[in-house]
Protein backbone atom coordinates (compact mmCIF):
# COMPACT_ATOMS: atom_id res chain seq x y z
CA UNK A 1 0.00 0.00 0.00
CA UNK A 2 1.38 3.40 -0.75
CA UNK A 3 1.23 6.53 1.34
CA UNK A 4 -0.83 8.57 -1.13
CA UNK A 5 -3.53 5.95 -1.22
CA UNK A 6 -3.76 5.67 2.57
CA UNK A 7 -3.81 9.42 3.18
CA UNK A 8 -6.24 9.99 0.31
CA UNK A 9 -8.56 7.22 1.39
CA UNK A 10 -8.49 8.49 4.97
CA UNK A 11 -9.41 12.06 3.95
CA UNK A 12 -12.13 10.85 1.62
CA UNK A 13 -13.61 8.52 4.26
CA UNK A 14 -13.86 11.39 6.75
CA UNK A 15 -16.18 13.27 4.41
CA UNK A 16 -18.07 10.19 3.31
CA UNK A 17 -18.66 9.36 6.96
CA UNK A 18 -19.70 12.92 7.75
CA UNK A 19 -22.20 12.76 4.91
CA UNK A 20 -23.56 9.40 6.04
CA UNK A 21 -23.78 10.39 9.71
CA UNK A 22 -25.62 13.58 8.75
CA UNK A 23 -28.59 11.44 7.69
CA UNK A 24 -29.16 10.35 11.29
CA UNK A 25 -27.38 12.97 13.39
CA UNK A 26 -25.95 16.46 13.19
CA UNK A 27 -24.79 18.52 16.20
CA UNK A 28 -27.59 21.02 15.56
CA UNK A 29 -30.47 21.34 13.15
CA UNK A 30 -28.69 22.55 10.01
CA UNK A 31 -31.59 24.80 9.11
CA UNK A 32 -32.29 25.97 12.66
CA UNK A 33 -32.01 29.76 12.94
CA UNK A 34 -30.54 31.14 16.17
CA UNK A 35 -30.05 34.85 15.57
CA UNK A 36 -28.86 35.44 19.14
CA UNK A 37 -25.81 33.28 18.41
CA UNK A 38 -25.00 34.58 14.93
CA UNK A 39 -21.46 34.93 13.55
CA UNK A 40 -19.82 33.16 16.51
CA UNK A 41 -16.22 32.16 15.95
CA UNK A 42 -15.37 28.49 16.42
CA UNK A 43 -15.90 27.40 20.03
CA UNK A 44 -16.59 24.25 22.02
CA UNK A 45 -20.33 24.61 21.49
CA UNK A 46 -19.90 25.29 17.76
CA UNK A 47 -16.58 23.75 16.64
CA UNK A 48 -16.75 25.57 13.28
CA UNK A 49 -18.68 28.62 14.48
CA UNK A 50 -22.06 29.90 13.34
CA UNK A 51 -23.18 31.81 10.25
CA UNK A 52 -25.09 35.08 9.89
CA UNK A 53 -28.35 33.34 10.86
CA UNK A 54 -26.77 31.59 13.83
CA UNK A 55 -26.84 28.23 12.04
CA UNK A 56 -24.18 25.73 13.12
CA UNK A 57 -21.54 25.58 10.38
CA UNK A 58 -20.36 22.06 11.25
CA UNK A 59 -23.90 20.74 10.79
CA UNK A 60 -24.23 22.57 7.49
CA UNK A 61 -20.91 21.20 6.27
CA UNK A 62 -21.97 17.66 7.16
CA UNK A 63 -25.22 18.00 5.23
CA UNK A 64 -23.42 19.92 2.46
CA UNK A 65 -21.06 16.96 2.06
CA UNK A 66 -24.15 14.95 1.15
CA UNK A 67 -25.02 17.37 -1.67
CA UNK A 68 -21.47 17.58 -3.02
CA UNK A 69 -20.87 13.85 -2.93
CA UNK A 70 -24.27 12.99 -4.39
CA UNK A 71 -23.96 15.47 -7.26
CA UNK A 72 -20.39 14.47 -8.12
CA UNK A 73 -21.10 10.74 -7.80
CA UNK A 74 -24.18 10.77 -10.03
CA UNK A 75 -22.36 12.99 -12.54
CA UNK A 76 -19.49 10.49 -12.73
CA UNK A 77 -22.10 7.74 -13.10
CA UNK A 78 -23.65 9.55 -16.07
CA UNK A 79 -20.23 10.13 -17.62
CA UNK A 80 -19.21 6.47 -17.22
CA UNK A 81 -22.62 5.08 -18.11
CA UNK A 82 -22.68 6.87 -21.45
CA UNK A 83 -18.97 7.40 -22.12
CA UNK A 84 -17.65 3.87 -21.56
CA UNK A 85 -20.06 2.09 -23.96
CA UNK A 86 -19.46 4.81 -26.56
CA UNK A 87 -15.70 4.42 -26.20
CA UNK A 88 -15.95 0.61 -26.44
CA UNK A 89 -18.17 0.88 -29.49
CA UNK A 90 -15.84 3.35 -31.23
CA UNK A 91 -12.83 1.11 -30.55
CA UNK A 92 -14.60 -2.01 -31.80
CA UNK A 93 -15.47 -0.23 -35.06
CA UNK A 94 -12.14 1.57 -35.34
CA UNK A 95 -11.85 3.81 -38.38
CA UNK A 96 -15.50 3.36 -39.35
CA UNK A 97 -18.14 6.05 -39.66
CA UNK A 98 -19.44 5.20 -36.18
CA UNK A 99 -15.99 5.77 -34.71
CA UNK A 100 -15.70 9.08 -36.53
CA UNK A 101 -19.14 10.27 -35.42
CA UNK A 102 -18.53 9.30 -31.79
CA UNK A 103 -15.15 10.99 -31.67
CA UNK A 104 -16.32 14.19 -33.39
CA UNK A 105 -19.32 14.24 -31.05
CA UNK A 106 -16.86 14.02 -28.18
CA UNK A 107 -14.88 16.94 -29.52
CA UNK A 108 -18.09 18.92 -29.74
CA UNK A 109 -19.08 18.24 -26.13
CA UNK A 110 -15.55 19.14 -25.07
CA UNK A 111 -16.16 22.61 -26.48
CA UNK A 112 -18.90 23.14 -23.88
CA UNK A 113 -17.30 23.64 -20.45
CA UNK A 114 -19.53 22.38 -17.60
CA UNK A 115 -20.44 25.92 -16.59
CA UNK A 116 -21.58 26.72 -20.13
CA UNK A 117 -23.78 23.61 -20.19
CA UNK A 118 -25.12 24.64 -16.78
CA UNK A 119 -25.84 28.15 -18.06
CA UNK A 120 -27.78 26.75 -21.00
CA UNK A 121 -29.76 24.32 -18.85
CA UNK A 122 -30.48 26.99 -16.26
CA UNK A 123 -31.62 29.46 -18.89
CA UNK A 124 -34.18 26.90 -19.98
CA UNK A 125 -35.23 24.95 -16.90
CA UNK A 126 -34.09 27.15 -14.01
CA UNK A 127 -31.39 26.44 -11.43
CA UNK A 128 -31.19 23.33 -9.27
CA UNK A 129 -29.01 20.46 -8.06
CA UNK A 130 -30.40 18.15 -10.76
CA UNK A 131 -29.31 20.56 -13.48
CA UNK A 132 -25.84 20.75 -11.96
CA UNK A 133 -25.70 16.94 -12.07
CA UNK A 134 -26.74 16.88 -15.72
CA UNK A 135 -24.26 19.61 -16.68
CA UNK A 136 -21.30 17.95 -14.95
CA UNK A 137 -22.45 14.54 -16.17
CA UNK A 138 -22.59 15.60 -19.82
CA UNK A 139 -19.17 17.17 -19.45
CA UNK A 140 -17.85 13.82 -18.16
CA UNK A 141 -19.08 11.73 -21.09
CA UNK A 142 -16.30 12.57 -23.59
CA UNK A 143 -13.66 12.18 -20.88
CA UNK A 144 -14.65 8.55 -20.31
CA UNK A 145 -15.35 7.86 -23.98
CA UNK A 146 -11.86 8.99 -24.99
CA UNK A 147 -10.00 7.17 -22.29
CA UNK A 148 -11.96 3.96 -22.90
CA UNK A 149 -11.44 4.12 -26.65
CA UNK A 150 -7.73 4.82 -26.29
CA UNK A 151 -7.14 1.88 -23.98
CA UNK A 152 -9.46 -0.43 -25.90
CA UNK A 153 -7.74 0.28 -29.23
CA UNK A 154 -4.45 -1.16 -28.03
CA UNK A 155 -6.19 -4.15 -26.46
CA UNK A 156 -7.83 -5.03 -29.79
CA UNK A 157 -4.34 -5.69 -31.17
CA UNK A 158 -3.54 -8.31 -28.55
CA UNK A 159 -3.44 -12.08 -29.09
CA UNK A 160 -6.09 -12.97 -26.57
CA UNK A 161 -8.59 -10.79 -28.39
CA UNK A 162 -7.62 -12.42 -31.65
CA UNK A 163 -8.23 -15.78 -29.99
CA UNK A 164 -11.68 -14.62 -28.89
CA UNK A 165 -12.46 -13.50 -32.43
CA UNK A 166 -11.30 -16.82 -33.84
CA UNK A 167 -13.60 -18.50 -31.35
CA UNK A 168 -16.44 -16.67 -33.05
CA UNK A 169 -17.36 -14.13 -30.39
CA UNK A 170 -19.10 -10.97 -31.56
CA UNK A 171 -17.48 -7.57 -31.16
CA UNK A 172 -20.04 -6.62 -28.53
CA UNK A 173 -19.32 -9.76 -26.52
CA UNK A 174 -15.57 -9.30 -26.78
CA UNK A 175 -15.96 -5.68 -25.62
CA UNK A 176 -18.00 -6.71 -22.61
CA UNK A 177 -16.12 -9.87 -21.64
CA UNK A 178 -12.51 -9.06 -22.50
CA UNK A 179 -11.99 -5.36 -23.15
CA UNK A 180 -14.06 -3.90 -20.32
CA UNK A 181 -12.41 -5.90 -17.49
CA UNK A 182 -9.01 -4.87 -18.84
CA UNK A 183 -9.79 -1.15 -18.90
CA UNK A 184 -11.60 -1.23 -15.53
CA UNK A 185 -8.50 -0.17 -13.58
CA UNK A 186 -8.01 2.83 -15.76
CA UNK A 187 -11.66 3.77 -15.38
CA UNK A 188 -11.49 3.51 -11.60
CA UNK A 189 -8.53 5.90 -11.51
CA UNK A 190 -10.17 8.33 -13.92
CA UNK A 191 -13.43 8.02 -12.01
CA UNK A 192 -11.70 9.18 -8.83
CA UNK A 193 -10.24 12.19 -10.62
CA UNK A 194 -13.57 13.12 -12.24
CA UNK A 195 -15.23 12.72 -8.85
CA UNK A 196 -12.92 15.35 -7.38
CA UNK A 197 -13.43 17.64 -10.39
CA UNK A 198 -17.17 17.12 -9.95
CA UNK A 199 -16.99 18.32 -6.36
CA UNK A 200 -15.12 21.46 -7.48
CA UNK A 201 -17.59 22.03 -10.30
CA UNK A 202 -20.60 21.56 -8.03
CA UNK A 203 -19.17 24.06 -5.57
CA UNK A 204 -18.57 26.58 -8.36
CA UNK A 205 -22.04 26.17 -9.84
CA UNK A 206 -23.74 26.45 -6.45
CA UNK A 207 -21.61 29.48 -5.67
CA UNK A 208 -22.91 31.38 -8.70
CA UNK A 209 -26.45 30.17 -8.02
CA UNK A 210 -26.71 27.56 -10.77
CA UNK A 211 -26.56 24.56 -8.44
CA UNK A 212 -28.35 23.45 -5.29
CA UNK A 213 -31.03 25.90 -4.17
CA UNK A 214 -31.99 26.86 -0.61
CA UNK A 215 -32.78 25.31 1.79
CA UNK A 216 -30.50 22.45 0.63
CA UNK A 217 -27.09 23.27 2.14
CA UNK A 218 -24.17 23.07 -0.22
CA UNK A 219 -20.53 24.07 0.21
CA UNK A 220 -20.63 26.39 -2.78
CA UNK A 221 -23.68 28.27 -1.51
CA UNK A 222 -22.18 28.55 1.97
CA UNK A 223 -19.25 30.32 0.32
CA UNK A 224 -21.59 32.63 -1.57
CA UNK A 225 -23.23 33.56 1.76
CA UNK A 226 -19.82 34.02 3.33
CA UNK A 227 -18.60 36.43 0.68
CA UNK A 228 -20.29 39.52 2.08
CA UNK A 229 -19.30 38.55 5.63
CA UNK A 230 -15.68 37.72 4.91
CA UNK A 231 -14.29 40.78 6.72
CA UNK A 232 -16.27 40.26 9.93
CA UNK A 233 -16.59 36.48 9.99
CA UNK A 234 -13.74 34.90 8.00
CA UNK A 235 -14.52 31.48 9.50
CA UNK A 236 -17.70 31.40 7.42
CA UNK A 237 -15.52 31.30 4.31
CA UNK A 238 -12.69 29.21 5.75
CA UNK A 239 -14.67 26.20 6.92
CA UNK A 240 -16.51 25.28 3.70
CA UNK A 241 -13.34 26.13 1.76
CA UNK A 242 -11.28 23.71 3.83
CA UNK A 243 -13.97 21.07 3.42
CA UNK A 244 -13.77 21.36 -0.38
CA UNK A 245 -9.97 21.45 -0.45
CA UNK A 246 -9.54 18.44 1.83
CA UNK A 247 -12.12 16.35 -0.02
CA UNK A 248 -10.65 17.16 -3.43
CA UNK A 249 -7.11 16.64 -2.14
CA UNK A 250 -8.14 13.29 -0.65
CA UNK A 251 -9.70 12.10 -3.89
CA UNK A 252 -6.72 13.25 -5.97
CA UNK A 253 -4.25 11.51 -3.67
CA UNK A 254 -6.40 8.41 -3.79
CA UNK A 255 -6.45 8.58 -7.59
CA UNK A 256 -2.65 8.86 -7.72
CA UNK A 257 -2.27 6.04 -5.25
CA UNK A 258 -4.70 3.80 -7.12
CA UNK A 259 -2.90 4.47 -10.37
CA UNK A 260 0.42 3.45 -8.84
CA UNK A 261 -1.15 0.33 -7.36
CA UNK A 262 -3.24 -0.76 -10.35
CA UNK A 263 -0.87 0.02 -13.20
CA UNK A 264 1.57 -2.88 -13.39
CA UNK A 265 3.98 -0.91 -15.56
CA UNK A 266 4.47 1.71 -12.86
CA UNK A 267 5.00 -1.01 -10.29
CA UNK A 268 7.80 -2.55 -12.35
CA UNK A 269 9.34 0.85 -13.00
CA UNK A 270 9.55 1.61 -9.30
CA UNK A 271 11.22 -1.59 -8.18
CA UNK B 1 0.58 20.63 -44.17
CA UNK B 2 -1.93 22.50 -46.32
CA UNK B 3 -4.08 19.40 -46.72
CA UNK B 4 -4.01 18.80 -43.01
CA UNK B 5 -4.92 22.42 -42.29
CA UNK B 6 -7.82 22.29 -44.74
CA UNK B 7 -9.10 19.07 -43.24
CA UNK B 8 -8.97 20.52 -39.73
CA UNK B 9 -10.62 23.71 -40.95
CA UNK B 10 -13.48 21.74 -42.46
CA UNK B 11 -13.99 19.92 -39.20
CA UNK B 12 -13.90 23.29 -37.40
CA UNK B 13 -16.73 24.54 -39.61
CA UNK B 14 -18.80 21.40 -39.02
CA UNK B 15 -18.23 21.66 -35.25
CA UNK B 16 -19.34 25.28 -35.26
CA UNK B 17 -22.44 24.50 -37.32
CA UNK B 18 -23.47 21.63 -35.04
CA UNK B 19 -22.69 23.63 -31.89
CA UNK B 20 -24.79 26.56 -33.06
CA UNK B 21 -27.66 24.20 -33.88
CA UNK B 22 -27.48 22.59 -30.43
CA UNK B 23 -27.46 25.96 -28.68
CA UNK B 24 -30.34 27.26 -30.79
CA UNK B 25 -32.49 24.18 -30.19
CA UNK B 26 -31.84 24.20 -26.44
CA UNK B 27 -32.76 27.87 -26.14
CA UNK B 28 -35.82 27.31 -28.35
CA UNK B 29 -37.33 24.76 -25.98
CA UNK B 30 -37.11 27.29 -23.15
CA UNK B 31 -40.58 27.89 -21.78
CA UNK B 32 -42.08 31.36 -22.00
CA UNK B 33 -42.33 33.92 -24.73
CA UNK B 34 -39.71 36.69 -24.50
CA UNK B 35 -42.17 39.25 -25.83
CA UNK B 36 -44.80 38.59 -23.15
CA UNK B 37 -42.04 38.47 -20.53
CA UNK B 38 -40.86 41.93 -21.60
CA UNK B 39 -44.31 43.50 -21.71
CA UNK B 40 -45.68 41.89 -18.57
CA UNK B 41 -48.98 40.16 -17.88
CA UNK B 42 -51.29 43.01 -18.88
CA UNK B 43 -49.95 43.53 -22.40
CA UNK B 44 -52.43 44.14 -25.20
CA UNK B 45 -52.46 41.37 -27.83
CA UNK B 46 -51.73 43.94 -30.56
CA UNK B 47 -48.68 45.34 -28.75
CA UNK B 48 -47.51 41.81 -28.13
CA UNK B 49 -47.87 40.87 -31.79
CA UNK B 50 -46.06 44.04 -32.86
CA UNK B 51 -43.16 43.33 -30.53
CA UNK B 52 -43.04 39.70 -31.59
CA UNK B 53 -42.70 40.73 -35.20
CA UNK B 54 -40.14 43.39 -34.28
CA UNK B 55 -38.03 40.76 -32.53
CA UNK B 56 -38.54 38.36 -35.39
CA UNK B 57 -40.36 35.88 -33.14
CA UNK B 58 -43.20 35.41 -35.63
CA UNK B 59 -40.94 33.69 -38.12
CA UNK B 60 -40.55 29.93 -38.34
CA UNK B 61 -37.76 28.26 -36.40
CA UNK B 62 -35.55 27.35 -39.37
CA UNK B 63 -35.86 30.92 -40.61
CA UNK B 64 -34.85 32.30 -37.25
CA UNK B 65 -31.92 29.91 -36.98
CA UNK B 66 -30.60 30.93 -40.39
CA UNK B 67 -31.11 34.58 -39.57
CA UNK B 68 -29.24 34.18 -36.27
CA UNK B 69 -26.31 32.34 -37.85
CA UNK B 70 -26.24 34.67 -40.86
CA UNK B 71 -26.24 37.67 -38.57
CA UNK B 72 -23.40 36.27 -36.47
CA UNK B 73 -21.31 35.71 -39.56
CA UNK B 74 -21.62 39.44 -40.22
CA UNK B 75 -20.93 40.30 -36.60
CA UNK B 76 -24.58 41.00 -35.80
CA UNK B 77 -25.81 39.05 -32.77
CA UNK B 78 -29.30 40.56 -32.78
CA UNK B 79 -30.94 42.95 -30.32
CA UNK B 80 -31.19 42.40 -26.59
CA UNK B 81 -34.78 41.82 -25.45
CA UNK B 82 -34.32 43.78 -22.24
CA UNK B 83 -31.92 46.58 -23.10
CA UNK B 84 -33.03 47.04 -26.72
CA UNK B 85 -29.37 47.55 -27.67
CA UNK B 86 -27.39 45.48 -30.17
CA UNK B 87 -26.00 42.37 -28.47
CA UNK B 88 -22.76 42.86 -30.39
CA UNK B 89 -22.16 46.15 -28.56
CA UNK B 90 -22.99 44.64 -25.17
CA UNK B 91 -20.64 41.72 -25.76
CA UNK B 92 -17.95 43.99 -27.19
CA UNK B 93 -17.86 46.09 -24.03
CA UNK B 94 -17.62 43.01 -21.81
CA UNK B 95 -14.91 41.40 -23.91
CA UNK B 96 -12.60 44.22 -22.90
CA UNK B 97 -12.73 42.83 -19.38
CA UNK B 98 -12.98 39.08 -19.94
CA UNK B 99 -10.31 38.63 -22.61
CA UNK B 100 -7.59 40.69 -20.85
CA UNK B 101 -8.44 38.83 -17.63
CA UNK B 102 -8.04 35.43 -19.30
CA UNK B 103 -4.78 36.48 -21.00
CA UNK B 104 -3.43 38.00 -17.79
CA UNK B 105 -4.22 34.78 -15.92
CA UNK B 106 -2.68 32.65 -18.67
CA UNK B 107 0.50 34.74 -18.57
CA UNK B 108 0.73 34.46 -14.78
CA UNK B 109 0.13 30.75 -14.95
CA UNK B 110 2.91 30.24 -17.51
CA UNK B 111 5.31 32.53 -15.64
CA UNK B 112 4.82 30.54 -12.44
CA UNK B 113 4.44 27.05 -13.89
CA UNK B 114 7.42 26.94 -16.24
CA UNK B 115 10.13 27.66 -13.66
CA UNK B 116 8.35 25.50 -11.08
CA UNK B 117 8.08 22.55 -13.46
CA UNK B 118 11.65 22.90 -14.71
CA UNK B 119 12.97 23.22 -11.18
CA UNK B 120 11.05 20.14 -10.00
CA UNK B 121 12.21 18.07 -12.98
CA UNK B 122 15.85 19.05 -12.43
CA UNK B 123 15.57 18.10 -8.75
CA UNK B 124 13.69 14.88 -9.35
CA UNK B 125 13.02 12.92 -6.16
CA UNK B 126 14.75 15.49 -3.97
CA UNK B 127 13.22 17.86 -1.45
CA UNK B 128 12.70 20.64 -4.00
CA UNK B 129 10.75 18.33 -6.29
CA UNK B 130 8.61 16.96 -3.47
CA UNK B 131 7.91 20.49 -2.25
CA UNK B 132 6.81 21.74 -5.66
CA UNK B 133 4.69 18.66 -6.30
CA UNK B 134 3.02 18.98 -2.91
CA UNK B 135 2.23 22.62 -3.63
CA UNK B 136 0.71 21.73 -7.00
CA UNK B 137 -1.40 18.99 -5.40
CA UNK B 138 -2.83 21.68 -3.13
CA UNK B 139 -3.15 24.18 -5.97
CA UNK B 140 -5.31 21.79 -7.96
CA UNK B 141 -7.59 21.18 -4.98
CA UNK B 142 -8.29 24.82 -4.15
CA UNK B 143 -11.49 26.19 -5.72
CA UNK B 144 -10.43 29.40 -7.46
CA UNK B 145 -13.42 31.44 -6.28
CA UNK B 146 -12.61 30.54 -2.68
CA UNK B 147 -8.99 31.50 -3.22
CA UNK B 148 -10.28 34.77 -4.67
CA UNK B 149 -12.18 35.49 -1.46
CA UNK B 150 -9.09 34.81 0.61
CA UNK B 151 -7.05 37.15 -1.62
CA UNK B 152 -9.68 39.85 -1.09
CA UNK B 153 -9.56 39.27 2.66
CA UNK B 154 -5.77 39.61 2.78
CA UNK B 155 -4.91 42.14 0.07
CA UNK B 156 -8.03 44.28 -0.09
CA UNK B 157 -9.53 44.28 3.38
CA UNK B 158 -6.44 43.90 5.56
CA UNK B 159 -3.57 45.35 3.52
CA UNK B 160 -5.68 47.64 1.30
CA UNK B 161 -3.35 47.15 -1.67
CA UNK B 162 -6.12 46.34 -4.15
CA UNK B 163 -9.80 47.19 -4.39
CA UNK B 164 -12.13 44.37 -3.45
CA UNK B 165 -14.03 44.48 -6.71
CA UNK B 166 -15.28 46.42 -9.68
CA UNK B 167 -13.37 47.58 -12.71
CA UNK B 168 -12.15 51.13 -13.29
CA UNK B 169 -12.08 50.86 -17.07
CA UNK B 170 -9.15 51.02 -19.46
CA UNK B 171 -9.58 54.77 -20.01
CA UNK B 172 -8.03 55.27 -16.56
CA UNK B 173 -4.81 53.89 -18.03
CA UNK B 174 -3.23 50.53 -18.58
CA UNK B 175 -1.78 50.33 -15.09
CA UNK B 176 -5.07 51.08 -13.34
CA UNK B 177 -6.82 48.49 -15.47
CA UNK B 178 -4.22 45.80 -14.84
CA UNK B 179 -4.17 46.69 -11.16
CA UNK B 180 -7.92 46.05 -10.92
CA UNK B 181 -7.54 42.71 -12.70
CA UNK B 182 -4.54 41.49 -10.69
CA UNK B 183 -6.33 39.68 -7.85
CA UNK B 184 -8.87 38.05 -10.19
CA UNK B 185 -6.06 36.95 -12.50
CA UNK B 186 -4.07 35.45 -9.63
CA UNK B 187 -7.12 33.55 -8.41
CA UNK B 188 -7.84 32.30 -11.91
CA UNK B 189 -4.22 31.35 -12.58
CA UNK B 190 -3.59 29.29 -9.43
CA UNK B 191 -5.17 25.94 -10.38
CA UNK B 192 -4.01 26.31 -14.00
CA UNK B 193 -0.45 27.00 -12.91
CA UNK B 194 -0.51 23.91 -10.68
CA UNK B 195 -1.67 21.69 -13.54
CA UNK B 196 0.78 23.25 -15.98
CA UNK B 197 3.73 22.82 -13.62
CA UNK B 198 2.91 19.13 -13.25
CA UNK B 199 2.68 18.69 -17.03
CA UNK B 200 5.92 20.60 -17.55
CA UNK B 201 7.71 18.42 -15.02
CA UNK B 202 6.52 15.10 -16.42
CA UNK B 203 7.15 16.20 -20.03
CA UNK B 204 10.70 17.16 -19.11
CA UNK B 205 11.28 13.90 -17.25
CA UNK B 206 10.07 11.97 -20.32
CA UNK B 207 12.41 13.92 -22.56
CA UNK B 208 15.37 13.47 -20.23
CA UNK B 209 15.22 9.72 -20.79
CA UNK B 210 15.56 10.12 -24.55
CA UNK B 211 18.63 9.08 -26.53
CA UNK B 212 19.27 12.55 -27.92
CA UNK B 213 19.67 13.85 -24.38
CA UNK B 214 22.32 11.25 -23.71
CA UNK B 215 23.99 12.21 -26.96
CA UNK B 216 23.94 15.85 -25.91
CA UNK B 217 25.59 14.93 -22.61
CA UNK B 218 28.11 12.72 -24.43
CA UNK B 219 28.99 15.69 -26.62
CA UNK B 220 30.13 17.38 -23.46
CA UNK B 221 27.15 19.55 -22.54
CA UNK B 222 26.43 19.87 -18.86
CA UNK B 223 23.08 18.59 -17.60
CA UNK B 224 21.86 22.17 -17.41
CA UNK B 225 22.96 23.02 -20.97
CA UNK B 226 21.36 19.86 -22.34
CA UNK B 227 18.14 20.66 -20.51
CA UNK B 228 17.94 24.20 -21.84
CA UNK B 229 19.08 23.54 -25.39
CA UNK B 230 17.40 20.23 -26.19
CA UNK B 231 15.14 19.15 -23.36
CA UNK B 232 12.94 22.18 -23.01
CA UNK B 233 12.20 22.54 -26.70
CA UNK B 234 11.04 18.95 -26.99
CA UNK B 235 9.04 19.05 -23.78
CA UNK B 236 7.06 22.03 -25.04
CA UNK B 237 4.77 19.96 -27.29
CA UNK B 238 2.60 18.38 -24.57
CA UNK B 239 2.79 21.62 -22.59
CA UNK B 240 1.42 23.57 -25.55
CA UNK B 241 -1.54 21.20 -25.83
CA UNK B 242 -2.41 21.64 -22.18
CA UNK B 243 -2.20 25.42 -22.48
CA UNK B 244 -4.67 25.19 -25.35
CA UNK B 245 -7.01 22.99 -23.36
CA UNK B 246 -6.70 25.26 -20.36
CA UNK B 247 -8.10 28.14 -22.31
CA UNK B 248 -11.59 26.71 -22.02
CA UNK B 249 -11.11 26.28 -18.27
CA UNK B 250 -9.87 29.86 -18.02
CA UNK B 251 -12.96 31.16 -19.79
CA UNK B 252 -15.24 29.02 -17.67
CA UNK B 253 -13.35 30.04 -14.56
CA UNK B 254 -13.54 33.72 -15.41
CA UNK B 255 -17.34 33.47 -15.53
CA UNK B 256 -17.25 32.48 -11.84
CA UNK B 257 -14.36 34.74 -10.80
CA UNK B 258 -16.14 37.77 -12.26
CA UNK B 259 -18.90 37.14 -9.74
CA UNK B 260 -16.46 37.33 -6.84
CA UNK B 261 -14.97 40.64 -7.97
CA UNK B 262 -18.12 42.17 -9.49
CA UNK B 263 -16.26 42.54 -12.79
CA UNK B 264 -18.40 43.67 -15.73
CA UNK B 265 -17.32 40.83 -18.01
CA UNK B 266 -19.10 38.20 -20.07
CA UNK B 267 -19.88 36.15 -16.98
CA UNK B 268 -21.88 38.87 -15.31
CA UNK B 269 -23.60 39.66 -18.59
CA UNK B 270 -24.74 36.08 -18.95
CA UNK B 271 -26.08 35.86 -15.39
CA UNK B 272 -27.93 39.15 -15.70
CA UNK B 273 -29.40 37.91 -18.96
CA UNK B 274 -30.50 34.62 -17.41
CA UNK B 275 -32.38 36.38 -14.64
CA UNK B 276 -33.91 38.85 -17.10
CA UNK B 277 -34.74 35.93 -19.46
CA UNK B 278 -32.87 37.81 -22.17
CA UNK B 279 -32.29 34.57 -24.02
CA UNK B 280 -30.82 36.06 -27.17
CA UNK B 281 -27.93 37.42 -25.09
CA UNK B 282 -27.47 34.06 -23.33
CA UNK B 283 -27.54 32.31 -26.70
CA UNK B 284 -24.95 34.65 -28.20
CA UNK B 285 -22.56 34.64 -25.24
CA UNK B 286 -22.66 30.85 -25.06
CA UNK B 287 -22.01 30.62 -28.80
CA UNK B 288 -19.10 33.00 -28.45
CA UNK B 289 -17.57 30.97 -25.60
CA UNK B 290 -17.97 27.71 -27.50
CA UNK B 291 -16.59 29.31 -30.66
CA UNK B 292 -13.48 30.48 -28.85
CA UNK B 293 -12.85 27.03 -27.37
CA UNK B 294 -13.24 25.35 -30.76
CA UNK B 295 -11.04 27.98 -32.41
CA UNK B 296 -8.27 27.67 -29.83
CA UNK B 297 -8.27 23.88 -30.17
CA UNK B 298 -8.02 24.28 -33.93
CA UNK B 299 -5.06 26.64 -33.58
CA UNK B 300 -3.35 24.29 -31.13
CA UNK B 301 -3.80 21.42 -33.57
CA UNK B 302 -2.20 23.49 -36.31
CA UNK B 303 0.66 24.60 -34.08
CA UNK B 304 1.12 21.00 -33.09
CA UNK B 305 1.37 19.86 -36.69
CA UNK B 306 3.77 22.69 -37.51
CA UNK B 307 6.06 21.59 -34.67
CA UNK B 308 5.75 17.84 -35.16
CA UNK B 309 5.79 16.67 -38.80
CA UNK B 310 4.75 13.13 -37.82
CA UNK B 311 1.26 14.37 -36.98
CA UNK B 312 0.81 15.74 -40.46
CA UNK B 313 1.84 12.48 -42.04
CA UNK B 314 -0.58 10.45 -39.94
CA UNK B 315 -3.74 12.02 -41.29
Amino acid sequence: MNRNLILGAALTSVFLLAALISFVWTPYDYAGLDIANKLHSPSLAHPMGTDHFGRDILSMIMVGARTSIAVALVAVGIGMGAGVPLGLWAAARRGSLVDEIIMRGNDLVFAFPAIVIAILITAVFGAGAINAIIAIGIFNIPVFARITRGAALSLWQREFILAARVAGKSAARISAEHILPNVANLLIVQGTIQFSLGILAEAGLSYVGLGAQPPVPSWGRMLADAQTMVSIAPHMAMMPGFAIILTVLGLNLMGDGLRDMLDPRLRVART
Amino acid sequence: MLRYALKRFLSLLISLAVASLVIFVVIEVAPGDPASFMLGLNAQPETLAALRSELGLDQSRPERYLEWVGGMLQGDFGTSYTYRTPVTEMIGDRLWVSVPLALYALTLSVVVAFPAGIYAASRRGRAGDIGVMGATQLGVAVPNFWFAMILVLIFSINLRWFSAGGFVGWDKGLFAGLHALTLPAIALALPQAAILARVMRSALLDVMGEDFMRTARAKGLTARQALWRHGLRNALIPVLTIIGLQFSFLLAGSIIIEQVFYLPGLGRLVFQSISARDLIVVESVVMLLVFSVILVNFLVDLAYAAVDPRLRART
